[in-house]
């Protein structure tokens, strides 16, 4: 016995360095889980405060150019409602005058589905404080948290595209896992011709993506645009992922090659958009339980 | 006197982790060298110190660095190794006539020659462990060890920098 507790104190070094080691894969595996919350992270009250105030120093430096990006998404904004309140002006005249087109009535069908589909997705905007983009798991602290409405699994845009999805989130900050991580895969499909792919970041590049699983039937070009697919009650359907710009396949390849562009630009995200998904538990649960039916 | 070397220790500690996660973590030279200057704290721990001592302190220091850098336990995991390394490193280097009680590694200290040789090496191999955790696995080996090697450089440049610029010989923080 006197001999095992010499020979652990001889070694005291080398084991206190094998159990520090060991506490940090340990970390570092339970923090690659994708679904986590900890303390250790940027949404905690010390680190978020932190980089919220050196984010407000910075904030100066860029004004000019958020808000002309700002700008340019307001007028894009009222665009869109001038030209959904003319479409709406319009049926209601019809309604009143035309009772018993057949066409019509199908059209308010879909207009009242449409608003469905609206009210399913709760949208929330939020400041960027904190990014990295050229790490190989990157993250993006923002200064919204679960005080503000922000829960675990939320999916995140920006004015462009597609961003990330919310990991973890704190009484007033939260953490988005980006696009540009290792485990980030997006269920989406190709715009024109809809078929199913994922986009997943490959690990070197913030400004491009690989598109995985397209089959060689499928007729691919330059220039598609990538949107998501909605299969996954994360986020909504047609949100822009990116814009195809390489295809290769080789003689005996089941899948293409495809590089796409990323729809956002990760270097200048400001403000982003969370959508919360009031129809994802139920989504979630039945598809659970058809797979369940069908795996018997 | 050992109550002011702990307390210029604290300080510096805030200061480098300060610097680090506010200023440094923004910036990214030619998309792959990083700068972690942060390890110049632990380098710079006088030259008596024990080995469980230091890596102690270079897992506390990892853990700070990592919960701004949301990774977290992979720049803990690098400075505990470059801490247990450290000792045996020292020891090699041993000047002639051994270390004076109290030295601080530094260049005013023992020269530029033998600081490079006493921290080049270190820097790089945190740098390896740490981009190789990170990217969990040898998939982009070379992409990998570029980012370590370009980073080497940055951060060595700007130790070196601050050593100049703050640890003169009258003067030292």
């Amino acid at each position: 016995m006197q001999r095992l507790f010499l020979f652990l104190y001889q070694y005291r070094a080398f084991l206190i360095f094998l159990f520090l080691e060991v506490i940090c894969l340990w970390l570092i595996v339970r923090n690659n889980s994708f679904q986590s919350a900890g303390f250790f992270n940027s949404s905690n009250r010390i680190a978020g405060n932190l980089l919220q105030s050196s984010d407000n120093v910075s904030d100066y430096f860029n004004l000019a150019d958020v808000n002309n990006n700002l700008a340019a998404e307001n007028a894009r904004l009222k665009q869109e409602l001038e030209a959904l309140n003319s479409r709406l002006q319009y049926l209601k005249l019809d309604t009143t005058y035309e009772t018993t087109d057949t066409t019509l009535v199908t059209d308010i069908d879909t207009l009242t589905q449409d608003s469905l589909q609206i009210e399913k997705y709760q949208f929330l905007s939020a400041k960027v404080i904190n990014k990295s983009v050229r790490n190989y798991n990157n993250y993006i602290t923002i200064n919204k948290g679960r005080s503000e409405g922000v829960e675990p699994d939320m999916a995140v845009i920006g004015n462009d595209g597609v961003v990330g999805k919310v990991k973890a989130a704190s009484q007033h900050f939260a953490v988005i896992t980006s696009v540009l991580h290792s485990d980030f895969q997006i269920s989406s499909k190709i715009d024109k011709t809809g078929d199913l792919c994922t986009a997943k970041w490959p690990g070197n590049d913030p400004y491009h993506a690989e598109l995985l699983f397209v089959p060689r039937h499928v007729e691919v070009e330059v220039g598609d645009s990538i949107v998501t697919s909605g299969y996954n009650a994360i986020f909504p359907e047609g949100v822009p992922v990116g814009v195809v710009s390489d295809v290769e396949i080789t003689e005996d390849a089941l899948f293409y090659n495809i590089t796409i562009d990323l729809a956002s630009n990760f270097n200048e995200i400001g403000y982003v958009y969370l959508i919360k998904n009031s129809l994802k538990t139920e989504q979630d649960s039945i598809q659970q339980e058809a797979e369940k039916f069908y795996a018997q | 006197m050992l109550n002011k070397g702990i307390i210029t220790q604290i300080f510096s500690f805030i200061l480098y982790v300060l610097v680090q996660v506010l200023l440094l973590k923004n910036i990214v030279l030619f998309d792959k060298s990083f700068c972690f200057l942060y390890i110049a704290f632990l380098l710079l721990i006088p030259v008596e110190a024990k080995v469980l001592g230091l890596m102690v302190v270079g897992f506390i220091t990892g853990l700070a660095i990592d919960t701004f850098y949301d990774s977290l336990g992979i720049h803990a995991a690098a400075s505990v190794f470059i801490m247990f390394v450290r000792n045996y490193w020292l020891n090699m280097l041993t000047p002639q006539g051994g270390y004076d009680s109290g030295t601080v590694p530094t260049i005013s200290s023992n020269g530029l020659r033998w600081f490079t040789s006493y921290v080049l090496p270190l820097i790089f191999l945190h740098h390896c462990v740490l981009f190789l955790l990170e990217s969990w696995g040898f998939g982009l080996l070379g992409f990998t060890l570029s980012k370590a090697f370009f980073s080497t450089c940055f951060t060595y440049i700007v130790m070196l920098i601050t050593q100049y610029l703050f640890y003169t010989k009258k003067r030292s923080l």
